[in-house]
């Protein structure tokens, strides 16, 4: 199982990538899927930036969807992740996992996210509906909390 | 350590890249400098690029938030700099 990682400008399709990870196979049992919308922040955010590293964005994500596979017997992996200006209800990433069974379907999903969260090379910048630039986004220390779960 | 031939004993040539504030606040997206080969760790860089101007000692005013990575793999600041030919830094990271 070779993970498919992409880091894009560009949007996509979550039913596309979920229909290209089951075709031809009858293996699979479950296929968790998890997007990630940028919000309006109560209408006062016309749009998310989003700054990334390129080279170590591939590298690092590469890096965790090894991990996921190591520990969990997934069947496909995938994660994209946009960079460039995202408006409100647009999407940011997508999250596939695949396997025989949902739990390690759930579970690989959920550690994904919450190792791309805190060591995916992805910095936010908010752009106010009033016109004004904000200011990047502040790392949480609950998405901190949330990737100390899965060490041991 | 370095394979050109004008190399200097006592520095060596690195690329530091920044990202998000600490791009903003040194000035400058990248810049390849030639820095002590007496500075071992990340830290010691970090300090080091502290005493180059105000918009460095803004970057890394607090040397416990500012993130570093050595060729493209995350490095704490007691890392050892070792032969890493590009060195980033960059606040927390807030993808996802």
């Amino acid at each position: 199982m070779t993970p498919t990682i992409r880091i894009q400008r560009e949007d996509f399709d979550p039913a596309a990538e979920i229909a290209a990870m089951s075709a031809g196979r009858t293996d699979i049992g479950a296929v968790v899927s998890f997007s990630g919308l940028c919000r309006d922040e109560a209408g006062t955010l016309s749009a998310l930036e989003l700054e990334h590293y390129p080279g170590m964005a591939e590298a690092e994500i590469a890096r965790v969807a090894a991990e996921a596979a190591a520990r969990w017997p997934l069947m496909g992996l995938l994660a994209i992740h946009r960079h460039g200006l995202v408006r409100p209800g647009e999407q940011i990433v997508l999250v596939l996992a695949a396997s025989a069974h949902r739990r390690a379907a759930f579970e690989a999903a959920d550690f994904m996210m919450d190792y791309l969260k805190t060591r995916a090379p992805f910095w936010k910048r908010e752009h106010r509906a009033d016109g004004t630039l904000g200011g990047w986004v502040e790392a949480r220390s609950e998405d901190d909390d949330a990737a100390q779960r899965w060490t041991i | 350590m370095s394979d050109t031939p004008q190399a200097q004993t006592d520095t060596r040539s690195v690329k530091l890249v920044y990202f998000a504030w600490v791009r903003e606040r040194v000035g400058r997206p990248e810049e390849t400098l030639a820095i002590p080969a007496s500075l071992a760790t990340v830290a010691d860089l970090a300090r080091w690029l502290k005493t180059r101007g105000e918009g460095y000692e803004a970057a890394f005013a607090d040397e416990t938030v500012v993130r570093a990575a050595l060729d493209h793999v995350h490095a704490k600041p007691q890392a050892p700099l070792g032969d890493a030919r590009e060195i980033a830094f960059f606040p927390p990271m807030t993808g996802g």
